[in-house]
């Protein structure tokens, strides 16, 4: 089952064509990464998935792209598509707030008003992000005094406390340590089976060890897409291999 | 054992720590950094000196009239109070900023949010603001004689005091509002519409709370302005003495007071001790308002 259909996209940043014909599915309850150097387009790629993009002045986008066959350029509430559609940033955004209204404003945004409720979204999104037991004691101190590790992974909390279906992660653990690092990379083998993570990495061996998919991007194109070991061990494109191998990028 | 890595430690000499002779030796070489040295330590000593001048004379002239005659509820020629005239402000004040802050903050989140960026409108209403906050105020103060007090014909009244006040600080708080908008980082912007919160509650919930400190130093500026200012009450709110018994009627504030006071020559005493309490007024309402501030951003 494809969750996300993307068909002939073309992306302009004004003059700038920034993605080039590019043609991706990508299935529900995997991990699909988008590998490549920088400036190839592959966050671009990313943020188009939830409208991010149109925050962006000057950005045109053609083509088709469809969440469950629904295509998300049409006549349809942006907001709403956010919401099943959630994105974890590059670097963590907390808001100045306490952590509990961190966690709780994606669910109060959507018309949650229950205490008892809104404790529960808490606890359960705090516990799926595996990090309820270092901040159950400080649920109302502010998020902004966390470690960066714990910020992240705050960041990944509140967006799944409004259930999205798929999350979309923009190099979240590039400003992190291994140790951060491998726990998120943990949490996000253990968050597949509800949902489907669509992330952009850096770090080739991060889409070595939790991709199940992976697609390299160079210069605004779609080079090659497949299977994350097939990629890995047996790309079919040179520039492929180039990359991979470390020959450029 | 112990003892002897003790011993050692006080034997250490820091080398971070740089002596006086050494610093001085230094400046033997290079003579100019001496001279930017001296220039920069004599430029904060006397403005602080100024400053403290300032306060110093005006507290040595006016403690001692700091009578509890000055502060009778009644004032008449015999006794000329300053109570009035500070109801006076605090009301003016007041009605000042429920006129001015909804629509500078309101503009400014249009200007900051709304507007795009390179917009023409933008450039053209951000020059108007500062070509206006640089207008003296006597000029608020005919236009707002012209404007309110005759062509609308409300007289010198409160009213018209308040209207003229508030064109005056709109800039600032327009300003001061932008840049508290502008520096709150994209981030927040970012992860509160990727959670599915549309432009409303994104401002109203992330943006504004952040910028509160520098918003409410905008306001601060501007109570300061508003408290001080003479030149565009005086043709507008005019200068009559007592309390004033609504919106329509006219009144002085403390600053007209004690300019009045002074110019007529007869009461210089009591003016001295009004400008104590001026000074004590603008203080307080600073020192309140960063208190605010604080608590307002520690709480988040």
């Amino acid at each position: 089952m494809d969750k996300f259909t993307i068909k002939d996209m073309n992306l302009y940043y004004g003059k700038f064509h920034a993605l080039k014909g590019v043609n991706l599915n990508m299935p529900k309850n995997q991990i699909t990464a988008f590998i490549g150097p920088s400036g190839c387009g592959k966050s671009t790629l990313l943020k188009s998935l939830n409208r991010m993009n149109d925050l962006v002045e000057g950005c045109k986008i053609t083509g088709d792209i469809r969440l469950d066959g629904e295509d998300i350029y049409g006549n349809i509430d942006i907001n709403i598509l956010r919401k099943r559609v959630g994105m974890v940033f590059q670097k963590a955004n907390p808001f100045p707030m306490s952590v509990y209204d961190n966690i709780a404003y994606g669910p109060r945004t959507h018309g949650i008003k229950s205490k008892a409720k809104l404790d529960e979204i808490v606890e359960s999104s705090l516990k799926d992000a595996a990090i309820w037991d270092e901040l159950k004691d400080r649920l109302k101190k502010s998020a902004l005094g966390l470690s960066g590790g714990q910020q992240q992974r705050l960041c990944i909390a509140r967006a799944l406390a409004v259930k999205p279906e798929v999350l979309l992660m923009d190099e979240a653990t590039s400003a992190l340590d291994p140790i951060s690092t491998g726990k998120i990379e943990e949490l996000c083998l253990k968050l597949k089976n509800q949902y489907t993570i669509i992330m952009v990495t850096h770090n080739m061996q991060q889409a070595l060890r939790i991709a199940d998919n992976t697609a390299f991007f160079l210069l605004g194109k779609m080079i090659e897409y497949g299977n994350t070991d097939q990629i890995f061990s047996n790309p079919r494109e040179k520039e492929t291999e180039e990359y991979i191998t470390g020959r450029f990028g | 054992m112990a003892d002897a890595i003790n011993e050692k430690q006080s034997e250490i000499k820091a080398i971070n720590k740089i002596a006086f002779s050494q610093r001085l030796k230094e400046y033997k070489r290079k003579p100019l950094s001496l001279v930017m040295y001296l220039i920069v330590v004599l430029a904060a000593a006397l403005s602080i000196f100024a400053l403290v001048f300032l306060i110093v004379y005006i507290l040595v002239m006016g403690v001692p009239h700091l009578t509890p005659d000055l502060f009778a509820w009644e004032y008449n020629s015999d006794n000329v109070s300053c109570m009035p005239a500070i109801i006076n402000t605090i009301i003016i004040t007041l009605l000042t900023l429920l006129i001015a802050v909804p629509f500078g903050i309101g503009a400014a989140i249009y200007l900051a949010e709304y507007a795009k960026r390179g917009n023409k409108l933008v450039k053209v209403i951000r020059t108007m603001a500062e070509t206006l906050s640089g207008i003296p105020s006597i000029v608020y103060g005919l236009f707002g004689m012209l404007c309110f007090v005759t062509a609308f014909q409300w007289g010198y009244s409160v009213l018209a005091g308040a209207f003229t006040l508030s064109i005056m600080v709109l800039p600032t708080i327009m300003r001061t509002t932008e840049e508290a908008l502008i520096a709150v980082p994209d981030s927040y912007r970012e992860g509160s519409y990727g959670l599915g919160a549309g432009k409303l509650r994104t401002i109203v919930k992330t943006i504004l709370p952040s910028a509160v400190p520098g918003i409410l130093a905008g306001v601060i500026l501007a109570i300061g302005r508003i408290v001080g200012e003479t030149a565009a009450l005086i043709y507008t709110a005019g200068s009559t003495t007592g309390l004033v018994d609504g919106v329509m009627s006219s009144g002085r504030t403390l600053a007209i007071h004690m300019y009045m006071l002074a110019n007529e020559g007869l009461h210089t005493d009591q003016a001295w001790g009004t400008a104590v309490v001026l000074l004590v007024l603008v203080l307080g309402i600073n020192t309140l308002s960063s208190f605010i501030a604080k608590k307002l951003s520690s709480k988040k």
